[in-house]
Protein backbone atom coordinates (compact mmCIF):
# COMPACT_ATOMS: atom_id res chain seq x y z
CA UNK A 1 0.00 0.00 0.00
CA UNK A 2 1.40 3.51 -0.29
CA UNK A 3 2.47 5.62 2.35
CA UNK A 4 -0.26 7.77 3.56
CA UNK A 5 0.92 10.68 6.01
CA UNK A 6 -1.98 11.57 6.94
CA UNK A 7 -2.93 7.90 8.71
CA UNK A 8 0.23 7.44 10.79
CA UNK A 9 1.06 9.62 13.82
CA UNK A 10 4.85 9.98 12.01
CA UNK A 11 7.76 10.72 14.17
CA UNK A 12 9.18 14.37 13.21
CA UNK A 13 13.15 14.31 13.09
CA UNK A 14 14.75 16.64 15.26
CA UNK A 15 17.02 19.31 13.35
CA UNK A 16 20.43 18.79 12.32
CA UNK A 17 22.24 20.62 15.26
CA UNK A 18 24.37 23.39 13.20
CA UNK A 19 26.45 24.29 16.06
CA UNK A 20 27.79 21.10 16.33
CA UNK A 21 29.11 20.21 12.85
CA UNK A 22 31.74 21.42 10.46
CA UNK A 23 30.90 23.72 8.04
CA UNK A 24 31.18 22.90 4.54
CA UNK A 25 34.03 25.40 3.31
CA UNK A 26 37.04 25.20 6.12
CA UNK A 27 39.89 27.11 4.47
CA UNK A 28 42.56 25.12 6.74
CA UNK A 29 41.32 22.07 4.60
CA UNK A 30 42.28 22.26 1.38
CA UNK A 31 40.27 19.77 -0.35
CA UNK A 32 36.76 21.76 0.85
CA UNK A 33 37.47 24.82 -1.28
CA UNK A 34 36.40 22.91 -4.59
CA UNK A 35 33.52 20.36 -3.04
CA UNK A 36 31.97 22.37 -0.49
CA UNK A 37 28.08 23.63 -1.72
CA UNK A 38 27.97 27.23 -1.68
CA UNK A 39 24.52 28.08 -1.91
CA UNK A 40 22.55 28.13 1.36
CA UNK A 41 20.08 24.68 1.86
CA UNK A 42 16.77 24.86 1.28
CA UNK A 43 15.11 23.92 4.26
CA UNK A 44 12.81 20.23 3.86
CA UNK A 45 10.27 19.29 6.04
CA UNK A 46 11.28 15.96 6.36
CA UNK A 47 8.80 13.26 5.01
CA UNK A 48 8.08 9.87 4.81
CA UNK A 49 10.88 9.20 2.04
CA UNK A 50 13.13 10.76 4.58
CA UNK A 51 12.20 9.08 7.52
CA UNK A 52 12.83 5.74 5.69
CA UNK A 53 16.68 3.63 7.10
CA UNK A 54 17.33 1.22 4.92
CA UNK A 55 16.49 -2.26 5.62
CA UNK A 56 18.71 -5.20 6.62
CA UNK A 57 18.84 -8.09 8.40
CA UNK A 58 21.75 -9.61 10.65
CA UNK A 59 22.30 -11.61 7.69
CA UNK A 60 24.44 -8.69 6.14
CA UNK A 61 27.11 -9.45 8.99
CA UNK A 62 29.09 -12.12 9.10
CA UNK A 63 30.27 -14.27 11.61
CA UNK A 64 34.09 -12.15 12.13
CA UNK A 65 33.25 -8.83 10.45
CA UNK A 66 33.06 -7.28 14.10
CA UNK A 67 36.93 -8.64 14.21
CA UNK A 68 39.26 -6.92 11.97
CA UNK A 69 41.84 -9.13 13.88
CA UNK A 70 40.54 -11.85 12.39
CA UNK A 71 38.49 -10.82 9.15
CA UNK A 72 41.74 -10.78 6.77
CA UNK A 73 44.12 -13.41 8.10
CA UNK A 74 46.09 -14.94 5.36
CA UNK A 75 49.13 -16.50 7.12
CA UNK A 76 48.97 -15.15 11.06
CA UNK A 77 47.65 -12.07 13.11
CA UNK A 78 47.99 -8.07 11.97
CA UNK A 79 50.62 -6.51 13.71
CA UNK A 80 50.14 -3.77 16.05
CA UNK A 81 48.31 -3.11 19.51
CA UNK A 82 44.93 -4.63 19.74
CA UNK A 83 42.40 -2.24 21.14
CA UNK A 84 38.66 -3.03 21.87
CA UNK A 85 36.50 -0.34 20.36
CA UNK A 86 32.73 -0.16 21.94
CA UNK A 87 30.15 2.49 22.73
CA UNK A 88 26.59 3.22 23.02
CA UNK A 89 24.38 4.69 19.89
CA UNK A 90 21.57 6.68 21.46
CA UNK A 91 19.43 9.47 19.45
CA UNK A 92 19.78 13.49 21.57
CA UNK A 93 16.65 12.13 23.85
CA UNK A 94 19.29 9.63 25.32
CA UNK A 95 17.33 6.80 23.64
CA UNK A 96 19.51 3.79 22.77
CA UNK A 97 19.54 3.79 19.03
CA UNK A 98 18.74 -0.37 18.11
CA UNK A 99 19.76 -2.13 15.32
CA UNK A 100 21.68 0.07 13.99
CA UNK A 101 23.98 -0.91 11.00
CA UNK A 102 27.60 0.59 12.57
CA UNK A 103 30.79 0.23 9.89
CA UNK A 104 34.37 1.08 9.91
CA UNK A 105 37.53 1.44 8.09
CA UNK A 106 41.02 2.75 8.90
CA UNK A 107 44.49 2.56 8.12
CA UNK A 108 46.78 -0.49 9.60
CA UNK A 109 49.18 0.17 12.32
CA UNK A 110 51.89 1.60 9.69
CA UNK A 111 49.34 4.31 9.05
CA UNK A 112 48.59 2.35 5.49
CA UNK A 113 45.43 2.18 3.81
CA UNK A 114 44.55 -0.71 1.92
CA UNK A 115 43.15 1.54 -0.71
CA UNK A 116 44.93 1.22 -3.51
CA UNK A 117 45.54 5.18 -3.95
CA UNK A 118 46.99 5.33 -0.73
CA UNK A 119 51.13 5.63 -1.68
CA UNK A 120 52.63 6.41 1.67
CA UNK A 121 55.62 5.01 2.16
CA UNK A 122 54.84 2.83 4.73
CA UNK A 123 54.01 -1.48 5.03
CA UNK A 124 50.79 -3.17 4.11
CA UNK A 125 49.72 -5.93 6.56
CA UNK A 126 49.48 -8.62 4.63
CA UNK A 127 46.42 -9.97 7.90
CA UNK A 128 45.34 -6.34 7.99
CA UNK A 129 41.94 -5.35 5.91
CA UNK A 130 41.07 -2.61 8.31
CA UNK A 131 37.22 -3.18 7.89
CA UNK A 132 34.56 -4.22 9.47
CA UNK A 133 30.94 -3.43 10.27
CA UNK A 134 28.43 -4.65 13.36
CA UNK A 135 24.55 -3.97 14.76
CA UNK A 136 24.12 -2.17 18.08
CA UNK A 137 22.24 -4.66 20.29
CA UNK A 138 18.74 -3.73 22.07
CA UNK A 139 21.09 -1.27 24.34
CA UNK A 140 22.63 0.44 20.96
CA UNK A 141 25.72 -0.87 22.19
CA UNK A 142 28.51 -2.18 19.44
CA UNK A 143 31.95 -3.29 19.74
CA UNK A 144 35.03 -3.85 17.55
CA UNK A 145 38.71 -5.90 17.98
CA UNK A 146 41.23 -4.29 16.17
CA UNK A 147 44.17 -2.96 15.75
CA UNK A 148 44.79 0.60 16.67
CA UNK A 149 45.51 2.97 13.25
CA UNK A 150 48.85 4.35 13.24
CA UNK A 151 49.24 8.52 12.14
CA UNK A 152 49.88 9.14 8.81
CA UNK A 153 51.24 12.02 6.67
CA UNK A 154 48.55 13.76 3.59
CA UNK A 155 49.25 16.03 1.73
CA UNK A 156 46.92 18.93 2.77
CA UNK A 157 50.18 21.40 3.62
CA UNK A 158 53.38 21.17 4.48
CA UNK A 159 54.37 18.22 7.01
CA UNK A 160 50.76 17.80 7.48
CA UNK A 161 50.16 14.40 9.40
CA UNK A 162 46.13 13.11 10.51
CA UNK A 163 45.95 12.61 14.09
CA UNK A 164 45.27 8.73 14.81
CA UNK A 165 41.46 7.74 13.62
CA UNK A 166 38.61 5.58 12.57
CA UNK A 167 36.53 6.45 10.15
CA UNK A 168 32.65 5.59 11.53
CA UNK A 169 29.80 5.33 9.36
CA UNK A 170 25.96 5.01 10.89
CA UNK A 171 22.17 5.22 9.73
CA UNK A 172 20.59 5.23 13.10
CA UNK A 173 16.85 5.10 12.57
CA UNK A 174 16.15 7.09 9.62
CA UNK A 175 17.80 8.37 6.31
CA UNK A 176 17.73 11.57 7.11
CA UNK A 177 19.86 10.62 10.69
CA UNK A 178 22.87 9.54 8.24
CA UNK A 179 26.16 10.01 9.98
CA UNK A 180 29.84 9.84 9.01
CA UNK A 181 32.56 10.94 11.45
CA UNK A 182 35.79 9.68 12.84
CA UNK A 183 36.79 8.95 16.24
CA UNK A 184 40.36 9.99 17.80
CA UNK A 185 42.12 8.87 20.69
CA UNK A 186 42.69 10.82 23.94
CA UNK A 187 46.00 13.32 23.73
CA UNK A 188 46.68 12.65 20.54
CA UNK A 189 49.00 15.86 20.43
CA UNK A 190 48.46 15.54 16.23
CA UNK A 191 44.67 16.88 17.13
CA UNK A 192 45.48 20.45 17.24
CA UNK A 193 47.19 20.93 13.52
CA UNK A 194 44.35 18.82 11.70
CA UNK A 195 42.16 20.83 9.67
CA UNK A 196 39.38 18.08 10.15
CA UNK A 197 39.20 18.34 13.59
CA UNK A 198 40.09 22.70 13.94
CA UNK A 199 36.95 22.94 11.30
CA UNK A 200 34.64 20.94 13.98
CA UNK A 201 33.75 23.83 16.21
CA UNK A 202 35.86 23.90 19.31
CA UNK A 203 33.20 23.71 22.00
CA UNK A 204 32.32 20.06 20.26
CA UNK A 205 35.18 18.22 19.31
CA UNK A 206 35.63 16.12 22.52
CA UNK A 207 32.37 14.42 21.12
CA UNK A 208 34.86 13.29 18.39
CA UNK A 209 37.29 11.46 20.90
CA UNK A 210 37.12 8.36 22.48
CA UNK A 211 37.84 8.09 26.32
CA UNK A 212 40.67 4.82 27.04
CA UNK A 213 39.12 2.93 29.68
CA UNK A 214 40.17 -0.14 31.93
CA UNK A 215 36.37 -1.21 32.30
CA UNK A 216 36.80 -2.11 28.43
CA UNK A 217 40.68 -3.07 28.57
CA UNK A 218 40.93 -6.68 28.90
CA UNK A 219 43.54 -7.98 30.51
CA UNK A 220 46.69 -9.60 28.79
CA UNK A 221 44.68 -8.80 25.54
CA UNK A 222 43.82 -5.73 24.30
CA UNK A 223 43.37 -1.98 25.19
CA UNK A 224 39.72 -0.82 25.75
CA UNK A 225 38.52 2.35 24.07
CA UNK A 226 34.60 3.84 24.99
CA UNK A 227 32.97 6.03 21.47
CA UNK A 228 29.82 6.94 22.00
CA UNK A 229 27.60 8.65 19.52
CA UNK A 230 24.53 10.59 19.28
CA UNK A 231 22.82 10.72 16.05
CA UNK A 232 19.51 13.22 15.87
CA UNK A 233 16.27 11.84 17.24
CA UNK A 234 12.50 11.71 16.70
CA UNK A 235 10.03 12.96 18.83
CA UNK A 236 8.06 9.41 18.66
CA UNK A 237 9.30 5.46 18.40
CA UNK A 238 9.21 5.44 14.41
CA UNK A 239 7.32 2.70 12.95
CA UNK A 240 8.93 -1.19 12.97
CA UNK A 241 11.99 -1.50 10.77
CA UNK A 242 12.75 -5.32 10.81
CA UNK B 1 28.84 7.21 28.72
CA UNK B 2 31.72 8.89 27.47
CA UNK B 3 33.14 11.84 29.57
CA UNK B 4 32.62 14.11 26.93
CA UNK B 5 29.24 13.16 26.59
CA UNK B 6 28.27 13.51 30.28
CA UNK B 7 29.19 17.33 30.16
CA UNK B 8 28.83 18.03 26.75
CA UNK B 9 25.66 15.71 25.66
CA UNK B 10 24.51 16.64 21.50
CA UNK B 11 24.67 15.26 18.37
CA UNK B 12 28.27 13.96 17.03
CA UNK B 13 30.01 16.12 14.86
CA UNK B 14 30.23 14.65 11.34
CA UNK B 15 33.44 14.31 9.37
CA UNK B 16 34.77 13.81 6.42
CA UNK B 17 34.44 10.43 4.72
CA UNK B 18 37.72 10.76 2.86
CA UNK B 19 39.44 8.87 0.09
CA UNK B 20 39.36 5.53 1.76
CA UNK B 21 36.33 4.25 1.93
CA UNK B 22 36.12 1.76 -0.85
CA UNK B 23 37.24 -1.45 0.90
CA UNK B 24 35.18 -0.55 3.83
CA UNK B 25 31.57 0.71 2.58
CA UNK B 26 31.58 -0.19 -1.32
CA UNK B 27 34.29 -3.06 -1.36
CA UNK B 28 32.35 -5.58 -3.71
CA UNK B 29 32.34 -2.70 -6.18
CA UNK B 30 35.69 -1.79 -5.70
CA UNK B 31 36.97 -5.53 -5.81
CA UNK B 32 38.24 -5.72 -2.49
CA UNK B 33 38.02 -9.25 -0.66
CA UNK B 34 35.37 -7.96 1.26
CA UNK B 35 31.89 -7.42 1.06
CA UNK B 36 29.47 -5.04 0.93
CA UNK B 37 25.68 -4.92 2.86
CA UNK B 38 24.22 -2.74 0.05
CA UNK B 39 24.82 -2.20 -3.52
CA UNK B 40 24.04 -0.08 -7.05
CA UNK B 41 21.30 -2.60 -7.45
CA UNK B 42 17.77 -2.11 -6.50
CA UNK B 43 15.59 -4.06 -8.16
CA UNK B 44 15.92 -7.52 -8.02
CA UNK B 45 13.34 -10.04 -9.99
CA UNK B 46 9.62 -8.74 -9.94
CA UNK B 47 10.56 -5.57 -8.75
CA UNK B 48 7.11 -3.39 -9.53
CA UNK B 49 7.62 -0.54 -11.61
CA UNK B 50 9.62 0.64 -14.93
CA UNK B 51 13.14 -0.77 -14.90
CA UNK B 52 15.81 2.26 -15.78
CA UNK B 53 19.22 3.27 -14.99
CA UNK B 54 19.99 6.50 -12.94
CA UNK B 55 23.26 7.70 -13.82
CA UNK B 56 25.42 10.92 -13.42
CA UNK B 57 28.27 12.43 -12.26
CA UNK B 58 29.28 14.57 -9.22
CA UNK B 59 31.23 17.82 -10.65
CA UNK B 60 33.42 20.12 -8.67
CA UNK B 61 33.83 23.68 -8.65
CA UNK B 62 36.39 23.35 -11.17
CA UNK B 63 34.05 21.75 -13.59
CA UNK B 64 36.13 18.26 -12.68
CA UNK B 65 34.25 14.99 -12.19
CA UNK B 66 35.07 13.46 -9.00
CA UNK B 67 36.65 10.58 -8.74
CA UNK B 68 35.98 9.64 -4.73
CA UNK B 69 32.55 10.26 -4.41
CA UNK B 70 29.72 7.90 -2.44
CA UNK B 71 25.97 8.04 -3.50
CA UNK B 72 23.54 6.90 -1.82
CA UNK B 73 19.97 6.81 -2.90
CA UNK B 74 16.32 5.54 -0.93
CA UNK B 75 13.23 5.89 -3.43
CA UNK B 76 10.22 3.56 -3.54
CA UNK B 77 9.08 1.08 -6.02
CA UNK B 78 6.79 1.59 -8.87
CA UNK B 79 3.73 1.88 -6.89
CA UNK B 80 5.43 3.90 -4.12
CA UNK B 81 6.12 1.22 -1.66
CA UNK B 82 9.21 0.80 0.89
CA UNK B 83 9.48 -2.16 2.02
CA UNK B 84 9.76 -2.31 5.91
CA UNK B 85 12.19 -5.19 6.44
CA UNK B 86 14.45 -7.42 4.47
CA UNK B 87 11.58 -10.32 4.13
CA UNK B 88 9.40 -7.42 2.27
CA UNK B 89 12.11 -6.38 0.28
CA UNK B 90 13.09 -9.88 -0.76
CA UNK B 91 9.21 -10.50 -1.47
CA UNK B 92 9.27 -7.52 -3.90
CA UNK B 93 12.05 -7.86 -5.26
CA UNK B 94 13.28 -4.21 -4.24
CA UNK B 95 15.63 -2.66 -1.15
CA UNK B 96 14.98 0.82 -1.35
CA UNK B 97 18.11 2.09 -0.66
CA UNK B 98 21.66 1.87 -2.93
CA UNK B 99 25.11 2.97 -2.67
CA UNK B 100 27.62 3.63 -5.34
CA UNK B 101 31.08 4.61 -5.07
CA UNK B 102 32.34 6.81 -8.33
CA UNK B 103 35.35 5.39 -8.67
CA UNK B 104 34.88 2.08 -10.50
CA UNK B 105 33.06 3.56 -13.84
CA UNK B 106 35.31 4.77 -16.49
CA UNK B 107 33.75 7.96 -16.78
CA UNK B 108 33.60 7.93 -12.97
CA UNK B 109 29.58 8.08 -12.98
CA UNK B 110 27.76 6.14 -10.00
CA UNK B 111 25.13 4.05 -11.74
CA UNK B 112 22.37 2.72 -10.12
CA UNK B 113 19.76 -0.49 -11.79
CA UNK B 114 16.41 0.47 -10.08
CA UNK B 115 12.84 1.20 -11.38
CA UNK B 116 11.44 4.69 -11.96
CA UNK B 117 9.94 5.07 -8.42
CA UNK B 118 5.66 5.43 -7.90
CA UNK B 119 4.74 8.74 -5.32
CA UNK B 120 4.95 7.98 -2.22
CA UNK B 121 1.69 10.20 -1.45
CA UNK B 122 -0.87 12.09 -4.01
CA UNK B 123 0.66 15.60 -4.19
CA UNK B 124 4.17 14.19 -4.52
CA UNK B 125 6.01 14.10 -7.57
CA UNK B 126 8.13 10.79 -7.96
CA UNK B 127 11.68 11.06 -6.47
CA UNK B 128 14.13 10.18 -5.49
CA UNK B 129 16.27 10.97 -1.83
CA UNK B 130 20.67 11.06 -2.68
CA UNK B 131 23.07 11.03 -0.13
CA UNK B 132 26.64 12.70 -1.72
CA UNK B 133 29.33 11.92 0.27
CA UNK B 134 33.12 12.39 -0.62
CA UNK B 135 36.71 13.72 0.64
CA UNK B 136 36.18 17.77 0.98
CA UNK B 137 32.90 17.66 2.17
CA UNK B 138 33.07 17.41 6.41
CA UNK B 139 29.14 16.95 6.27
CA UNK B 140 27.27 15.26 3.77
CA UNK B 141 24.92 16.66 1.01
CA UNK B 142 21.29 15.91 0.59
CA UNK B 143 19.30 16.49 -2.43
CA UNK B 144 16.67 15.00 -4.27
CA UNK B 145 15.86 13.47 -8.15
CA UNK B 146 13.01 14.14 -9.71
CA UNK B 147 11.54 13.04 -13.40
CA UNK B 148 11.66 15.17 -16.79
CA UNK B 149 8.70 13.33 -18.14
CA UNK B 150 6.90 13.89 -14.98
CA UNK B 151 6.30 17.76 -15.59
CA UNK B 152 2.59 17.85 -14.31
CA UNK B 153 3.43 16.29 -11.07
CA UNK B 154 6.75 18.01 -10.87
CA UNK B 155 4.71 21.37 -11.09
CA UNK B 156 2.51 20.51 -7.69
CA UNK B 157 5.25 19.33 -6.14
CA UNK B 158 5.71 21.33 -2.65
CA UNK B 159 9.43 20.46 -2.34
CA UNK B 160 9.64 21.60 -5.73
CA UNK B 161 7.92 24.72 -5.41
CA UNK B 162 10.27 25.37 -2.33
CA UNK B 163 13.14 25.89 -4.65
CA UNK B 164 13.92 29.15 -6.75
CA UNK B 165 12.51 28.62 -9.90
CA UNK B 166 15.77 29.46 -11.47
CA UNK B 167 17.19 26.51 -9.53
CA UNK B 168 14.52 23.89 -9.64
CA UNK B 169 16.04 22.76 -13.00
CA UNK B 170 19.16 21.19 -10.93
CA UNK B 171 16.91 18.58 -9.29
CA UNK B 172 15.42 17.22 -12.49
CA UNK B 173 16.72 14.15 -14.45
CA UNK B 174 16.98 13.93 -17.98
CA UNK B 175 15.31 11.05 -19.65
CA UNK B 176 17.49 9.16 -22.26
CA UNK B 177 15.60 5.68 -24.07
CA UNK B 178 18.54 3.86 -26.24
CA UNK B 179 17.95 0.07 -27.38
CA UNK B 180 15.07 -0.71 -25.48
CA UNK B 181 16.75 0.90 -22.10
CA UNK B 182 15.92 3.45 -19.77
CA UNK B 183 18.49 5.73 -18.53
CA UNK B 184 18.01 8.78 -16.27
CA UNK B 185 21.00 11.26 -16.36
CA UNK B 186 21.39 13.40 -13.03
CA UNK B 187 24.66 15.29 -12.39
CA UNK B 188 25.49 16.65 -9.25
CA UNK B 189 27.00 19.82 -8.98
CA UNK B 190 28.86 21.07 -5.81
CA UNK B 191 29.17 24.67 -6.93
CA UNK B 192 29.01 27.12 -9.55
CA UNK B 193 26.45 28.57 -11.71
CA UNK B 194 24.28 25.67 -11.29
CA UNK B 195 24.83 24.31 -8.13
CA UNK B 196 22.09 21.73 -7.59
CA UNK B 197 20.26 22.41 -4.99
CA UNK B 198 20.85 20.69 -1.86
CA UNK B 199 18.45 20.30 1.20
CA UNK B 200 18.42 20.85 4.92
CA UNK B 201 16.73 17.83 5.62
Amino acid sequence: MPNDPTQTALPRLDPRDWDSHPSYLYPGYRSTAKRGPTQPLIPLKASLGELRQPVYGHDCIGEFDHDLTRNARRNGEPLGERMILTGQVLDERRRPVAGTLVEIWQANASGRYVHKVDQHDAPLDPNFLGAGRCMTDSEGRYRFLTIKPGAYPWGNHPNAWRPQHIHVSLFGQHFASRLVTQMYFPGDPLMQYDPMVTGTPEKYRNRLVADFTLDVTEPDYALGYQFDIVLRGADETPFENR
Amino acid sequence: MMSALETNFGQTPSQTVGPYFAYGLTATQYGYDFDQPFDAVLALDGASGERIRLEGRVIDGDGNTVFDALVEISQPDGQGRYPASVDEARAIGFRAFGRCGTGTDAQHRFVFHTVKPGAESPGEAPHVNVIVTMRGLLLHVFTRVYFDDEADANARDPVLASVPAARSPTLIARRVEEGGAVRYRFDIRMQGADETVFFDV
